[in-house]
């Protein structure tokens, strides 16, 4: 099949960035990465600087994978990551905009890589749980009622890709930190500090830039796993009840 | 933004039950006695304060967070999708814009005259006593097709803001949960239509019943 991509370029944070025009004969079996692999060797054979973007486990896992496609994060299949998103899904002769994460607290790289790592320092403020080092524990030692364990499960589905960012016209991160306050809290081992977890990390999403949620669901619909907004939900419960009880003065 | 709104949501039923008296075919004589007891009754008079306090911290903090998102998004992306988002839903500031000016030509018109300009206002003789012919005024303002066609505007879109916001409100309060939240999206729904049918109804009835 035949494609016309058009790829966002931009050398670093500082540069403007444009659009560049590609053209390019793909397989309908490829996925959109290996698409992706077929334009950079024709750019390095023709001795030109080859397109920047993350990707690492290729199976819809690592979240390393991060492109708007024609608008949609992870491209217009529901549930499914940039690297599991396959060429049948477009038709021949379409035209494919390519864009990168677009959030200030994503600063651009080069082309469509983005600095992630206000994730990160979300997670470092309260995404763990503290446990006794020495021998691990049996595993079934703690009783967990099983829709407590599928919850949080379905919570900890998520992989911190970053498409409910994306996805958001505020560019808030509420889902992501929602689904891993959800995802350590619904257990009993997280429990002891969801109080001051959830304080810490809604607290570090703000300081990071990221906006305010207005519920407009688009970080649900495009979020690779599927992580439903009743995690940001229990999260403003959560917040709520963290605030009234909170051991701060 | 989500207890503002709620408030104002209750406000808008009650707003719109008691102006159905308008369309009672008695001269107006029920909504001139409404209008006397909402002017004069003590515990109205604060709950309207708190009203206009709403009204005002709601605008304020939804301007507030508009631009603090537009700051955070930052570069747009070059293709737009709908799919993933309801009109409503991606344009809550701009409807609420809208209806903050449709507030105010509303207030203008009517409140303000009542008010603090009571000679524009006849008065009129029920039971021997004298009141302020509020129904002739709106009726006088309803038979201006432009005033009919602003309000028909600020309705539908006070019924965007409400079709996104019900059950927004209720979200943001933490309340979603798979038994109960599908009735407050039903029930979202169908308050915005009813509300936009119902105001809307108002000033057309008039309208036609005057031409």
């Amino acid at each position: 099949m035949k494609l016309k991509l058009k790829v966002w370029r931009q050398k670093n944070a500082k540069d403007k960035g444009q659009f560049e025009l590609f053209d390019i004969e793909a397989s309908e079996h490829m996925s959109f990465l290996e698409m992706m692999d077929v334009l950079n060797e024709q750019l390095i054979e023709k001795k030109k600087e080859p397109v920047a973007f993350e990707h690492d486990c290729r199976e819809g896992i690592c979240g390393a994978c991060s492109m708007v496609i024609n608008g949609q994060p992870h491209g217009p299949q529901q549930g499914t990551t940039t690297c599991q998103l396959h060429m049948r899904h477009f038709k021949d002769g379409d035209t494919i905009a390519v864009e990168p994460w677009r959030a200030k607290a994503f600063p651009i790289i080069k082309d469509l890589v983005v600095d992630r790592s206000a994730f990160d320092h979300i997670i470092q403020a309260g995404g763990f749980v503290s446990v006794n080092t020495g021998q691990a524990q049996d595993g079934n030692a703690i009783p967990i009622e099983k829709t407590q364990a599928s919850k949080a499960f379905d919570a900890a589905a998520c992989i911190g890709c970053g498409a409910c960012v994306a996805a958001c016209p505020n560019a808030s991160a509420m889902l992501f930190t929602a689904a891993k306050i959800a995802h350590l809290g619904l257990m009993p081992q997280g429990k002891i500090e969801e109080n001051q977890r959830v304080l810490s990390m809604v607290k570090k999403m703000d300081d990071e830039g990221f906006g305010k949620c207005s519920n407009t669901g688009a970080c649900e619909v495009e979020c690779p796993k599927e992580i439903s907004i009743a995690n940001i939900a229990r999260m403003n419960r959560k917040y709520m009840a963290a605030t009234l009880a909170s051991d701060k003065k | 933004m989500s207890l503002t709104g709620l408030f104002l949501i209750s406000f808008l039923l009650i707003h719109l039950l008691g102006n159905l008296a308008l369309l009672k075919p008695d001269g107006g004589v029920a909504f001139n006695l409404y209008t006397e007891f909402m002017s004069n009754n003590p515990l109205i008079q604060l709950v309207s304060k708190l009203l206009y306090f709403s009204i005002l911290l709601h605008a304020i903090q939804g301007i507030i967070i508009y631009f603090s998102n537009r700051s955070a998004k930052g570069q747009r992306y070059a293709v737009k999708t709908s799919k993933n988002t309801s009109f409503a839903s991606r344009n809550m500031a701009l409807l609420g814009t809208l209806i903050l000016a449709f507030i105010f030509l509303h207030m203008g018109d009517f409140w303000y005259n009542l008010k603090f300009n009571p000679e524009s206002i006849p008065m009129v003789t029920i039971d021997g006593v004298q009141y302020k012919d509020a129904y002739h005024k709106v009726v006088t303002s309803f038979s201006n097709p432009l005033i009919v066609g602003a309000y028909l505007i600020g309705v539908l879109t006070l019924g965007l803001h409400l079709w996104h916001g019900f059950q927004s409100a209720f979200q943001t309060l933490g309340l979603n949960h798979s038994k109960y939240t599908p009735i407050i999206q039903s029930t979202g729904r169908i308050f915005s239509v009813l509300i936009t049918i119902g105001f809307a109804m108002i000033p057309a009835i008039i309208f036609f019943k005057n031409m």
